[in-house]
């Protein structure tokens, strides 16, 4: 497969099939065939858009919980992490080493929905040991991309 | 004590040195002047990078200047970053130069330049050099009290230097080849075969080779030779490069000339009376570009290259034919097929469809016909920028 394709959808999913085949030096049909491989692969997961909510005035509550867990006989961490990440409420969910285990990201209109989110799903499971929430106050960069207060320096129009 | 009256300086012609007055002002300014009165213009126009400085290498002069780092350096520079330097020409070009006495750090390669100009020419000494030419070179060289020779290049041949067409340039007062490849403006590389009859010539007639080497990072599909390297000439060529273009940091205003111990010595002796060392802060970022830099440059070697693919295809499309560059960050289409000459077609362009491309005189006669077009450029603004220069083809020919 080819990686540059991938690389270039990756910084940017708007990229069309002409523009990155005039980018790389391959064909129209060779860049499509590579973007369809690795669609059905799962290779390229989804298309999604950055966005920043603050800018139309909506109110979007992130947070971070930690979850403390007992892992189970035989699976281990992975089936009580498909129990918390089957969840809407949980936008991302890792594994992570150090002082906790899993580590939520929840997404939600108001603390409200967070706060019973985590009190009322993730904390009364059996094997949840324990949880912290970190509510996030300000967004600086997500994903590559810093969202307020870049701006873009003007080079000189003519340089030899 | 005398009661004299200052005289008032003359003014006039007559009171600017002869040696400057002299210089042919540089040819474009009064497109210069156009363009600063325009606005919404997009520019092709620019010859740096559009990212900004890898912060890596940015947070690297922060921290300096937080410990103080505020003085001056060593006139050579600061020693860790002529180690740096060494070993870096050492990794990549198999050319061991001594951070002691072969290396000296420059405020860009602007002023290793002139360093060498000065350091090896007397008056009325001849520099043979390929021509398109970067506009500093001719300048550099007459400041110096040299004569200039332009060895004109053409498309045919990818704007690569024939070696036989230097030769024939040679005359009894000759004493250097200057070379600047990767080339700004035609974006040409010149193969290592190319190089090693340059090589040839240079031996056979006793020359000193300068060669400008500051886009050697900025090659596309191909191997940078360095001059330096070929045999025999390291002990005759004065390699010129620095940290502008690949990590993009041209503000900084770092670069390094690397040479025989003697002419190093030489030109440390200028640098020493006339630029005392270039900044330390920029020597810290500097420093920490040659360490860790690689895989940013990677990236935006990468980013260079297919914005370069979208450039080249663009302007074959609207009717400019442009042969495939290899380095820099440039593109060279002819303009022929308008009728009209560069200056024409560039100042036409920027009035009549805001888009702003340098004429190919500018650097000097063998470009004409030809205009330079930068793809370090977002690649909106290239797409946007071929849309109009399209419709102006169009309408003019």
């Amino acid at each position: 497969m080819n990686r540059e394709v991938i690389e270039i959808l990756e910084k940017d999913a708007k990229a069309t099939v002409k523009q990155i085949a005039t980018m790389t030096g391959l064909s129209t049909k060779k860049v499509r065939e590579t973007i369809n491989e690795a669609e059905r692969d799962r290779a390229i997961v989804k298309y999604k858009t950055i966005v920043n909510w603050e800018r139309l005035g909506e109110e979007r509550v992130q947070a971070l919980v930690e979850v403390k867990v007992q892992p189970q006989k035989d699976v281990g961490f992975d089936a009580i992490a498909e129990r918390i990440y089957r969840f809407p409420e949980a936008d991302s969910v890792y594994l992570v080493s150090g002082g906790y285990d899993l580590a939520v990201f929840v997404v939600a209109r108001t603390e409200h929905e967070v706060a019973d989110f985590v009190s009322q799903k993730l904390a009364s499971m059996d094997s949840v040991q324990g949880t912290l929430t970190h509510f996030f106050l300000k967004r600086y960069k997500e994903d590559g991309e810093v969202l307020e207060g870049e701006q873009k320096v003007q080079r000189q129009p003519l340089t030899l | 004590m005398s009661a004299r009256p200052a005289r008032r300086p003359r003014r006039g012609r007559g009171s600017i040195s002869r040696r400057v007055e002299r210089l042919s002002p540089s040819g474009i300014r009064r497109f210069f002047d156009l363009l600063s009165t325009m606005e919404d213009v997009i520019s092709l126009g620019v010859g740096e990078p559009d990212f900004a400085t890898p912060w890596r290498i940015s947070e690297a002069a922060i921290d300096g200047i937080g410990k103080g780092y505020t003085m001056y350096t060593s006139n050579r520079g600061m020693p860790e970053l002529r180690q740096e330097v060494a070993r870096n020409f050492s990794a990549r070009y198999e050319l061991d130069y001594d951070p002691d006495n072969e290396l000296l750090i420059t405020v860009g390669v602007s002023e290793g330049l002139d360093l060498s100009m000065r350091a090896i020419l007397n008056p009325g000494d001849e520099v043979v050099s390929p021509e398109p030419t970067y506009v500093s070179y001719s300048p550099c060289v007459e400041l110096a009290g040299g004569v200039f020779v332009p060895v004109p290049t053409t498309v045919e041949n990818s704007f690569k230097v024939r070696a036989s067409d230097i030769e024939e340039r040679i005359t009894g007062r000759t004493k250097a080849i200057l070379l600047g490849y990767p080339n700004n403006p035609t974006g040409a590389v010149m193969d290592r075969d190319d190089l090693e009859e340059v090589a040839a010539v240079a031996e056979r007639h006793n020359l000193f080779v300068i060669s400008d080497e500051i886009y050697d990072q900025l090659v596309y599909g191909v191997e940078h030779t360095c001059f330096a390297s070929l045999p025999g000439m390291k002990e005759r060529t004065i390699l010129l490069a620095g940290c502008s273009k690949a990590y993009a940091m041209t503000g900084w205003r770092v670069g390094y000339a690397a040479g025989p111990a003697e002419i190093i010595e030489a030109m440390t002796k200028i640098h020493q009376y006339t630029m005392l060392c270039a900044p330390i802060m920029s020597q810290m970022a500097a420093i920490e570009a040659l360490r860790s830099g690689d895989s940013a440059v990677k990236e935006m070697v990468a980013d260079y290259d297919r914005r370069r693919r979208v450039m080249v295809k663009g302007l074959n499309s609207i009717g400019l034919p442009c042969f495939e560059p290899k380095g820099a960050f440039y593109a060279f289409p002819s303009v022929r097929s308008t009728g009209l000459s560069s200056e024409e077609f560039a100042e036409g362009l920027l009035r009549e469809e805001r888009v702003a491309v340098v004429p190919g005189s500018a650097f000097g006669e063998s470009g004409e016909g030809y205009v330079r077009c930068c793809y370090a450029t977002a690649l909106e603004d290239i797409e946007e920028a071929l849309k109009r220069m399209g419709r102006f083809v169009k309408r003019h020919s």
